[in-house]
């Protein structure tokens, strides 16, 4: 019987995903299998089959909740270990300084990154996790960014941002959220593309970022952003609904830029231009900065 | 406090850490089945070290006393132990789980 204490340790704070199953009957009571998201595996559960089954269950598609589990009729306890949700931060902005408050109530480790040492100030972020005055692309480029990872970038400096949220994309992460208005997303989707990104990719950022709380201080936007972490944590559909909402305002406005169609096709429909309907839609949303 | 399975071993693995590398033995209780209202989710998880050091909770503070006697033997011969504390034990006169569910804790010593 072994706790395999030490590789969980060592993987928990590595940041990777793996499920443990431990024996809670009385024929091999502390039993543990440790298994991989990737398929690898340590120990046993005494039993062949055991084992065979609790790979499948860790390595599909759909893990295990924690809680006791009936496995090949004999009692396991489970633990779907997640990684630690972790957030990125890119921009020492004002914003950034609120978010990093609520992000770490809200158990998020969280890392501030920007190249310019005058606004990554041990000062204006003492509660960061860490704080990473390098150039943010190289940053995350070098750093791991697991499945359950958070990435939002706030510097308003495409020079800063744009680099830095291609990594961010390709790597796959959990969650990409950008500063800006739509009009603002529109010209980053157009930079990204041209730089070769898939629309895939692009079509993953949540801009304009946050919920829609109607607020416009930097605290307020802050809080929007964090509301919106936390639905997309939690898998609500409000996580999602932003993302949508960005990414029609944007594709009207690259319409609208490149003489498509569609987007005359929005100011033929109405007295208004298409221009205007977004305008009025971001209106609604907390900010034009935003 | 962390959310999560996983910050349920962040939280006392400072403790374990330190305790282990002074040469402790050290006992890890984990909650893997609750019923009715219990105020600790399922993984939550109590260190109890050989120098009687506590990390963690199972419970709001219920059934720790409780754990922490039992852990004792588990602590010496390495034996683990799955525990029930619940309203329909005899043992909850005793230990009382105030909010009257029920809670399975499996008490483990740590080896490697």
């Amino acid at each position: 019987m072994s706790s395999r204490f030490e590789s969980l340790r060592r993987s928990l704070l590595a940041g990777e995903r793996l499920v443990a199953f431990t024996r809670a009957d009385d024929d091999a009571l502390g039993s543990r299998l440790l298994v991989w998201h990737d398929g690898r595996s340590e120990g046993t559960l005494r039993s062949p089959n055991l084992d065979r089954a609790a790979t499948t269950l860790a390595t599909g598609p759909d893990l295990p909740a924690t809680g006791l589990l009936e496995i090949d009729g004999t009692e396991v306890f489970v633990e779907n270990f997640e990684p630690l949700p972790q957030l990125f931060i890119v921009g020492a902005v004002h914003v950034a300084i609120h978010l990093v408050h609520f992000a770490r109530q809200l158990g998020f480790r969280t890392v501030v990154v920007d190249a310019r040492s005058a606004f990554a100030t041990a000062e204006r972020f003492p509660h960061a996790d860490e704080l990473v005055v390098e150039w943010p692309a190289e940053y995350l480029a070098r750093t791991r960014l697991h499945d359950n990872t958070f990435c939002v970038f706030l510097t308003h400096d495409e020079k800063l941002d744009n680099p830095a949220l291609e990594v961010a994309l390709e790597a796959g992460v959990r969650y990409v959220g950008a500063l800006g208005s739509s009009r603002t997303h529109a010209k980053r989707v157009a930079a990204l593309g041209e730089a070769g990104l898939a629309s895939e990719l692009i079509d993953r950022i949540h801009a304009p970022i946050g919920l829609d709380l109607g607020g416009r201080k930097p605290e307020e936007i802050a809080l929007a952003i964090a509301a919106e972490l936390v639905a997309v944590r939690s898998g609500s559909e409000a996580g999602d609904r932003g993302r949508r909402a960005g990414l029609a305002s944007a594709a009207e406005l690259v319409a609208v830029r490149s003489g498509s169609e569609a987007g005359d096709r929005g100011r033929r429909a109405g007295p208004a231009s298409a221009a205007e309907l977004v305008g009025v839609r971001s209106g609604r949303l907390p900010g034009g900065e935003r | 406090m962390l959310a999560g399975t996983i910050a349920a071993v962040l939280d006392i693995l400072p403790d374990v850490d330190r305790w282990r590398a002074d040469g402790r033995k050290v006992a890890v209780a984990t909650v893997i089945r609750t019923v009715g209202s219990s105020p600790r989710p399922l993984g939550s998880k109590m260190a109890i070290s050989d120098a009687g050091g506590i990390s963690g909770s199972v419970s709001g503070g219920c059934i720790e006393g409780a754990v922490i006697q039992e852990a004792r033997s588990v602590l010496e011969n390495g034996l683990p132990k799955r525990l029930l504390y619940g309203i329909s034990d005899e043992q909850a006169w005793s230990v009382g789980l105030t909010c009257g569910g029920e809670v399975e804790v499996l008490v483990e010593r740590l080896d490697a």
